[in-house]
């Protein structure tokens, strides 16, 4: 589904990605661990089409067709969803109102009619009872005054929503206490299928306690420097980060 | 340069022989023009003007009485209407009411035009109590009075709760002719009662049109007034409104001005608290773009105390266009205990427009509470990519933004149809066929 061939990439003339080669099949769950700045924020970034992140080698192709001048909206329409570490608050523009228009300007953009609305209704009322959202937060504005949690919790319900091929949680878990990390992680969980694929990018093991994942990466330096089953992680936990920077001196 | 105050001056004798010459508004009238000749029109040298020059806008030979006038039926005009709700119509074309367009009404309460209300002396008292007592006496609104014979003329009695919106909407058609319009309006709102207005300019055709417009508004005790102004005219036509409020105590006066059309338009707006315990709030969202200019000035004078003034404009400014604010917020040594509140955002969405933007506090009580806050800034770069990461392209998704920016505006409006039709009209003006509704 996503395949990453020698991806470097430059944010304001700097150097963040220096070579990453990923590739990620229908039904697999990847995680990318790393310490901070080690790029794994860019490489969601990048992969979702953010403007000011520049690709100055590699490829990114998601199923076989080349990303390189797809608009972020194009990405959204081919599958591509991203859970932002730090959603944005939009005043003024209800999550309804939000989604509905997300939902059909996607329709409109794979040719479909746009939803009826009946259909949309029922949809918005299954999402709220997976992510236990009570459904009066749709009429408020978009992460609005939301809690850290809350405005993580309206990410997934997006997702849900918009059901994409490509999931990619980006440090989804922070902000969040236990509880409200088990509701999310259950709803990804709910959502995942053997059509789509999911990649959590995080610090820390407790999230992938809850979402398991099928491989692990390390991401040091703009690199991957390690991959592994669901093992390392917990190796990751145990011991930090400074013995894999020991390890590839 | 074209001379148009020495043709209106040399207008004004022929015009006002025209009229009854023993009643009692040719005095104020005969007193508006000497006034308008001592003072002219307003030029860029006066403080309240300095952003905003009328020298093109009055650089034409506009016809003072429209020639050429077309009949026009309930299709021609629907548009421009709220036609999906019940409500009482004064129509005008060319400066002319219409009465086969318009639903008037004189069971229990006036509103009717003004035309017949100063040539009706069971009207006298009304008129020598309210017509021109609180309009200004600069040169635009007197060469309004001087020439003013048309208009609506809205009287509430107390305790009256008006069953249905009022509108007030001006067409000019006119071929190939410029025309100077110069509607007049007097309401005046009894106590206790309670009326909604919803006011437009219109012109059917490309000629170019000012409107010179003064309305009078008078809230008296614990009467409640919601005031609509939409604003979306020809790209040839200009507007200088000037409204002038006069509230009592316990009054309650509210009033949206949607500016997304013309040429130039200058919305010039008073509110004088005469009583305590008096609701002031004016709210506004100007969208413009190419060439277009649009003004708001503003004053909330404070005479009283326990008072609350609330000012709410967004401005969204593309291309060209120019932008001004200009909100007064005066409060007298009396007038303690006030709490006024005024904000101005405005977002350029394009390196060559403009927005000026000046709130001005005078202040003499030393127990009240002021704010104010003016932002000028560009639309949110990382809200834009959030709504295009979920599929929503980027033109839509900056129509989204924007209408979320000056949504708040349209919170406070009561009419359902009201905001359903200013939604249409931003979703047209932004080039996007997405609902803004919910």
């Amino acid at each position: 589904m996503l395949k990453i061939k020698n991806l470097h990439a430059q944010v304001e003339d700097k150097d963040i990605l220096k070579g990453i080669d990923l590739e990620i099949k229908a039904g697999e769950i990847h995680a990318i661990m790393g310490p901070n700045g080690s790029g794994k924020s860019t490489l969601a970034s990048v992969i979702t089409g953010k403007e000011e992140y520049e690709m100055t080698e590699g490829k990114i192709l998601f199923d076989d067709e080349d990303l390189d001048e797809v608009s972020p909206e194009e990405r959204a329409h081919k599958g591509i969803f991203m859970s932002f570490q730090y959603p944005i608050e939009i005043p003024g523009i209800t999550t309804t109102n939000f989604i509905k228009t997300a939902i059909n300007e996607t329709r409109k953009a794979r040719g479909e009619n746009d939803m009826p609305a009946k259909d949309m209704l029922k949809m918005l009322r299954e999402k709220c009872d997976l992510l236990d959202i009570d459904q009066k937060f749709l009429s408020r504005s978009i992460n609005d005054g939301f809690s850290g949690g809350e405005k993580k919790r309206n990410e997934i319900f997006q997702m849900a929503m918009l059901e994409p091929k490509l999931a990619i949680l980006d440090e989804t878990d922070s902000g969040l206490d236990i509880d409200a990390l088990k509701i999310v992680a259950n709803g990804v969980n709910k959502l995942k299928s053997e059509d789509n694929a999911v990649l959590v990018i995080t610090h820390y093991q407790r999230l992938l306690d809850h979402i398991v994942p099928d491989y692990v990466h390390v991401l040091f330096d703009g690199k991957i420097v390690k991959s592994g089953g669901k093992e390392l992680a917990f190796e990751l936990e145990k011991k930090g980060y400074d013995w894999i920077k020991e390890e590839i001196k | 340069m074209f001379q148009l105050k020495e043709k209106l001056l040399s207008s004004f004798i022929a015009f006002e022989n025209q009229k009854d010459i023993d009643s009692y508004v040719h005095g104020i009238r005969t007193k508006a023009i000497k006034n308008f000749e001592k003072e002219g029109f307003p030029t860029k040298k006066l403080e309240n003007w300095k952003y905003t020059s009328l020298k093109k806008t009055l650089n034409h030979d506009y016809k003072l009485f429209p020639t050429t006038t077309e009949a026009l039926e309930f299709k021609d005009i629907k548009d421009f209407l709220i036609d999906d709700i019940e409500s009482y119509k004064i129509i005008f074309v060319d400066g002319k009411y219409c009465s086969h367009l318009s639903e008037t009404t004189h069971d229990g309460m006036d509103i009717c035009i003004l035309s017949s209300a100063l040539s009706q002396s069971k009207y006298d008292l009304v008129i020598e109590n309210y017509f021109d007592k609180i309009s200004k006496k600069d040169g635009i609104t007197c060469l309004n009075t001087a020439f003013s014979s048309e208009g609506s003329y809205i009287h509430i009695p107390k305790n009256v709760q008006v069953d249905k919106p009022i509108q007030v909407i001006y067409f000019s058609t006119g071929k190939n002719e410029s025309v100077l319009h110069q509607p007049r309006n007097l309401i005046v709102v009894d106590e206790n009662s309670q009326v909604e207005i919803i006011e437009r300019h219109q012109s059917l055709s490309n000629n170019r049109i000012l409107v010179n417009s003064v309305s009078e508004i008078y809230c008296n005790q614990r009467s409640i007034v919601q005031h609509y102004k939409i604003q979306d005219d020809n790209r040839n036509a200009s507007l200088i409104d000037n409204t002038f409020v006069s509230q009592q105590g316990n009054s309650d006066y509210t009033l949206h001005t949607f500016s997304f059309g013309g040429e130039l338009t200058r919305n010039n707006l008073s509110i004088f608290q005469n009583g305590e315990r008096i609701e002031s709030t004016i709210k506004g969202i100007t969208i413009i773009g190419e060439n277009q200019h649009v003004d708001h000035n503003t004053l909330i004078h404070h005479k009283k105390p326990n008072c609350n003034s609330y000012q709410d404009y967004k401005g969204i400014f593309g291309e060209n266009s120019v932008g001004v604010f200009n909100g007064q917020v005066l409060v007298e040594k009396e007038a303690q205990k006030t709490n006024a509140f005024q904000a101005n955002n405005n977002v350029l969405i394009s390196d060559k427009a403009t927005i000026n933007t000046k709130p001005q506090l005078e202040i003499f009580a030393d127990d009240v509470k002021c704010s104010h806050g003016c932002t000028v800034g560009q639309l949110d770069k990382n809200a834009l990519f959030y709504l295009r990461s979920r599929g929503i392209p980027e033109k839509e998704a900056t129509a989204l933004l924007m209408y979320g920016f000056a949504n708040k505006v349209l919170s406070s409006v009561n009419i359902p149809e009201v905001k359903t039709r200013v939604n249409n009209i931003i979703a047209k003006k932004l080039g996007v066929k997405i609902g803004f509704d919910i």
